[in-house]
């Protein structure tokens, strides 16, 4: 009857048994006993770390006005194990302003573990966030009647200005991401998330304090730990002060007003950004508080992309502004020198190609041809360097070495000014269009590049930075918007030159030119400025109507400002990039607008463009 | 003659009753009431004997339960047998019931409230089911190794838990599966234990492990492993079954080989997803399973061929409803437990906060009522679910290590009560009981420690809550009242 197999099987299931047992009794010899980190772990949570937050450096521009802010906001805080059953309910909401459904949500909210993982009833939990100044203080009055409520004080950015949004950015609570990343942070923690608020968070945010204090096992304080001999008072961040003129600024964004653009200026001799205006943009003071995730989410759908910083996100082609580049490499080359004349027969026609030009007095040398911004020669000059076998050998080496001069002037690669997001253009290499072309390509296919049509990209910023080189006659330092940190010096990359390639004789010669160009040639609305500015136009063919550029600088010797405008769809250069470009050196130079500048900047601000409904 | 020999064995029932297990009993409830105390306490409310705290009420419930475990050791034991399908009936229709019940409590629906009385029919399913499938299996001409009777077994224990998964209270249906514990001492084929235990493995090797790259190949590590798993359990499985010893080493060892030399391929001439090889092995390995079965009609070739397809097919669909059927918060709480997702703020949260306290304990502990882990509520379901932490932090290593031995004498005693069973019942019912404890020992310590999925399921006498500590009483108690009459010789 009995299987002698089967009553083996009790040994089996006992085995099991013992076997799990011996499992969980290693673990918790491990856990406990071979293991420090669980009773660190522990200890955190029996000190309670009372963290105290520092005040988050302030912003000025470079006069000295006020920027950014901090104001006390207040955290309205709960221990529930306090509050319970000893509230008056009604009480608290008619101080707090709010409806007694609230409360209970909000109570049932902090209670429930799948929203809230950290709850514990002994400890303060948030239940109110960023209340103001006023009701605060009607709250604080009352306060001994509310018991297991405390107030936290906290601060919350303003901003002084409605301009200025993407260079300023903004505050906003920490992502999971920011906390993995950097351990300084926890959650409810704020952190810059756009513009310098990003890339100076450091500076900016100060070192949290922190008093250690005991607490037992009811969750009673007990004092200081070791009074006080680990606690950290907090230090306030460093204040920033702007390389940004708010004035000028704010005349930028005036004028771009309804337009998609951006308009960049530089001081040469620091490379200080003087003014970075991105359209459309926003007023940063959408993004204060607790309005921040409202906003934040109806700004980054939004078709138009407020939120770019065209300035130095959008990459465009830069149209005839980039023949100076051209210019500056052909003269360092040897490829033409100061005299030398290139023909123009409505445009530059050789071997069935034909690029088109407007009428001028032709054959021209390279002045005149940067005055009336010629196609020709400059499709002459890169045919003539790309094919100049006896120099380079092959017209790979020819690229490569055209490739060094854009490099060595900025483009290609990010330039590296303090804001996040910034883009790097596109300069094409030999291997670019050894690719493109499956290695069969010369100077006449890659022709438009040479009057900065085809594959080039640049961002407004790095358009600046050419004028801002130009006017250095050979050298630019890499843009910055941050002229000083308090209490700290600057970053080296920015106080350091960055000489190009070419060569100083070629600057004056370019020089001269765009000084001819404002005088009688397609700027010559600069030549009614009371001092000596130079400048470049350009008109960028794309694919819709034609993006209106100008790039330049002033006065020409002992250069005080560098200007790049791009206005998409803005059609010529002469309509929307010289006029703007104008009014910003006025402004900047002369202190102010005169009546005229004035009457400019308004009709710009009030000019539109039809950008239509397209998906952006 | 009939009158004489009731009167006799009223006292027989407390001097043949097992006084070992009442110890261990008794012990298990003052270490309960302790930890209950140590998780409930609250400053402020210092009278722990308070009927307002939990541990005042907790002395109600382990009162009540005394008196239950009384009356059960006076009926006749007769009763549980003749009764068995009466009230497994009765109970199945609560648990059907329940499911229709309004009250909703943290989205389960299986409590019954009445009155200030909430009570949890599951608890007590586990002895109705107990009774009524020892009482199927006690019958005359039972026998385990026909399908037939098997499934009606199983039937008797997978009902209960379609309603109970049915009030959402999935941790408390899994319970059921223990009853498989006993099928296997009563004759159940190792295979099929041993098929599910692989299938447990292969869930959890072949998961946690997916994402991972074997070496430097494009192969996906937890489905090299599984496969590699099926090739040797199937080779293993001819050695054991089909005595050809030869022909199954031969066989694992060329299957072996080429997963090998098709593993060194892709790593040293050309990267390539080993698994294709081993599926293709896999295939060949059933093919000739079949082949073999059918030539020589031996049965268990087919079986086999039949546990490698369905091993592959197993894992494959469990790969499939975990990445595309599953809703994101049942994965997340697959991926924590396989520790693929450490997200200590969300779902995490509760196993490591429970690290925390247990090891913060040491060696003694801190101490009666001195835990702050526990105190400051760091550990949610402390005293329920999470009542192990309690005993950690409290009582240190000697005190938890103690209570898991305490357990494993019940468990180890229980198995000795249960084969000095004179009758077929009184042993499959007390397999029953010993496996829904160690059940719960495996998962619910499991789960404190970071080792087991978190399946809310209680720590029999140590959770608070007046249905598990009476459910379990019964549980413990019926088996005692049979045991006792082990020596009663029966006309």
């Amino acid at each position: 009857m009995k299987d002698f197999n089967l009553d083996n099987r009790r040994y089996v299931i006992g085995g099991v048994a013992v076997i799990i047992v011996t499992i969980y009794i290693i673990r918790l010899f491990t856990f406990q006993l071979l293991s420090d980190d669980y009773r660190k772990s522990a200890d955190s949570n029996a000190f309670l770390k009372r963290i105290e937050f520092p005040s988050r450096g302030v912003i000025r521009d470079r006069n000295g006005k006020l920027l950014v802010f901090n104001q006390p906001a207040y955290d309205i805080m709960v221990v529930m194990n306090e509050a319970k059953g000893r509230l008056d309910t009604l009480d608290l909401c008619q101080t707090l302003g709010i409806t007694k459904e609230y409360f209970i949500k909000r109570m049932d909210e902090i209670k429930d573990r799948n929203k809230n993982p950290g709850y514990s009833r002994f400890t303060q939990q948030l239940f109110m966030s960023q209340i103001n100044d006023k009701d605060y203080s009607v709250f604080y009055e009352k306060m001994f009647r509310f018991p297991g409520f405390y107030v936290q004080k906290r601060t919350v950015r303003q901003y002084e200005y409605p301009y200025a949004a993407h260079i300023l950015g903004d505050v906003g609570e920490v992502s999971p991401s920011d906390i993995e990343d950097d351990e300084y942070y926890q959650a409810g923690d704020y952190i810059g998330k756009l513009g310098v608020e990003r890339s100076y968070e450091k500076q900016l945010r100060g070192e949290k304090g922190v008093q250690i204090l005991l607490r037992d096992a009811h969750g009673r304080i007990q004092g200081k730990y070791q009074k006080g001999r680990f606690d950290r008072r907090p230090q306030a961040g460093h204040d920033l002060t702007l390389g940004i003129d708010i004035n000028l600024q704010a005349t930028a964004e005036r004028m771009l007003e309804g337009k998609i653009g951006a308009i960049v200026a530089i001081d040469p001799q620091t490379g200080q950004v003087l003014c970075m205006a991105s359209s459309p943009s926003y007023d940063p003071r959408l993004l204060e508080g607790h309005n921040r995730s409202k906003y934040h989410s109806y700004l980054s759908r939004n078709t138009w992309k407020p939120l770019l910083n065209r300035a130095i996100m959008g990459q465009y082609p830069p149209g005839s502004t980039f023949k100076t580049t051209q210019g500056l490499t052909f003269l360092s080359e040897g490829i033409i020198n100061s005299h030398t004349v290139f023909p123009c027969h409505r445009g530059f026609s050789y071997k069935g190609l034909h690029v088109g030009c407007h009428s001028h007095a032709a054959p021209l040398a390279i002045v005149p041809a940067i005055s009336t911004s010629c196609n020709a020669f400059f499709c002459w000059g890169l045919y003539y360097m790309m094919s100049n076998r006896r120099k380079y050998g092959t017209v790979q080496n020819a690229m490569n070495t055209w490739r060094d001069y854009m490099v060595s002037m900025g483009f290609g690669y990010r330039l590296g000014i303090d804001l996040p997001g910034e883009k790097r253009g596109l300069i094409p290499n030999a291997g670019f269009y050894d690719k493109a072309y499956k290695g069969s390509w010369n100077g006449l296919t890659i022709i438009s590049i040479s009057i900065g049509q085809g594959e080039v990209n640049l961002t407004p910023l790095q358009i600046a930075n050419l004028g801002a080189t130009i006017a250095n006659r050979g050298y630019y330092y890499v843009p910055h918007v941050v002229k000083s940190i308090a209490g700290m010096p600057l970053d080296t990359l920015y106080t350091n030159r960055h000489y190009t390639r070419a060569t100083r004789r070629s600057y004056d010669i370019i020089a001269a030119g765009m000084r001819s160009s404002a005088l009688g040639g397609t700027c010559r609305m600069l030549a009614s400025l009371p001092f000596a500015a130079c400048g470049k136009t350009g008109t960028a063919q794309n694919r819709g109507h034609d993006h209106s550029v100008f790039m330049g600088f002033a006065p020409m010797d002992n250069p005080k400002i560098a200007v790049s405008v791009y206005v998409e769809n803005g059609g010529w250069g002469a309509d929307y990039g010289v006029p703007m470009g104008k009014v910003i050196m006025e402004q900047y130079i002369m202190g102010k607008l005169s009546e005229a500048g004035e009457r400019l900047a308004t009709e710009m601000q009030k000019r539109r463009i039809g950008y239509g409904n397209a998906e952006r | 003659m009939e009158m004489q020999n009731d009167d006799k064995q009223q006292p027989s029932v407390l001097r043949s009753l097992d006084w070992w297990t009442i110890g261990i009993y008794l012990a298990l409830l003052a270490f309960g009431w302790i930890s209950v105390c140590g998780a409930s306490y609250t400053y402020g409310e210092t009278d722990i004997f308070s009927f307002a705290t939990r541990s005042g009420m907790q002395i109600i419930w382990i009162g009540t339960s005394l008196v239950l475990g009384f009356v059960l050791l006076m009926l006749d034991d007769r009763f549980y047998d003749t009764f068995a399908y009466v009230i497994y009936a009765l109970l199945l229709l609560l648990l059907f019931v329940t499911i229709f019940n309004p009250h909703e409590i943290k989205g389960s629906r299986s409590w019954l409230v009445l009155g200030p009385l909430r009570l949890q029919p599951a608890e007590f399913a586990k002895f109705a089911t107990a009774l009524a499938v020892a009482k199927l299996m006690s019958t005359y001409g039972f026998d385990i190794h026909k399908p037939k009777h098997l499934a009606t077994a199983m039937a008797l224990i997978l009902l209960p838990m379609l309603f109970i998964v049915g009030q959402r209270e999935t941790g408390s249906a899994l319970v059921y599966l223990s009853f498989f514990l006993m099928l296997y001492r009563e004759g159940m084929p190792g295979g099929i234990l041993f098929t599910g235990v692989a299938m447990v493995v292969y869930f959890v090797v072949g998961i946690k492990y997916e994402q991972v790259w074997l070496l430097n190949t494009p192969t996906s590590l937890g489905k090299f492993v599984v496969l590699l798993l099926v090739q040797m359990f199937t080779s293993a499985m001819v050695f054991v079954y089909c005595k050809e010893k030869e022909r199954a080493i031969r066989v694992g060892l060329i299957s072996l080989s080429i997963t090998v030399v098709a593993l060194l391929f892709s790593l040293y001439v050309i990267p390539f997803d080993v698994v294709w090889v081993q599926l293709i092995v896999c295939a060949c390995l059933v093919g000739y399973l079949v082949y073999e079965g059918l030539s020589t009609q031996i049965v268990h070739y087919l079986l086999i061929a039949l546990f490698s397809v369905g091993s592959i097919a197993f894992f494959y669909s469990a790969d499939y409803l975990l990445n595309n059927v599953m809703e994101p918060h049942q994965r997340v709480r697959v991926n924590v437990l396989l520790g693929l997702d450490e997200d200590l703020a969300g779902a995490g949260y509760n196993v490591h906060q429970s690290e925390i306290a247990i090891g913060s304990g040491g060696l003694r502990g801190k101490g009666f009522l001195n835990g702050t882990q526990t105190k400051l509520r760091f550990v949610p379901e402390q005293d329920t679910d999470f009542i192990f932490c309690t005993v950690g932090e409290e009582e240190g290593f000697l005190g938890s290590a103690g209570v898991l031995l305490l357990f494993l004498a019940l468990i180890l005693r229980l198995i000795h009560l249960a084969e000095r069973q004179p009758f077929k019942f009184g042993r499959v019912y007390g397999y029953c009981v010993l496996s829904v404890f160690l059940f719960h020992l495996f998962i619910n310590v499991g789960m404190v420690l970071g080792l087991t999925p978190v399946i809310g399921i209680p720590l029999p006498f140590f959770s608070y809550g007046g249905s598990s500590l009476w459910g379990f009483t019964i549980l413990l108690f019926i088996f005692l009242r049979i045991d006792a009459a082990r020596n009663l010789v029966r006309s």
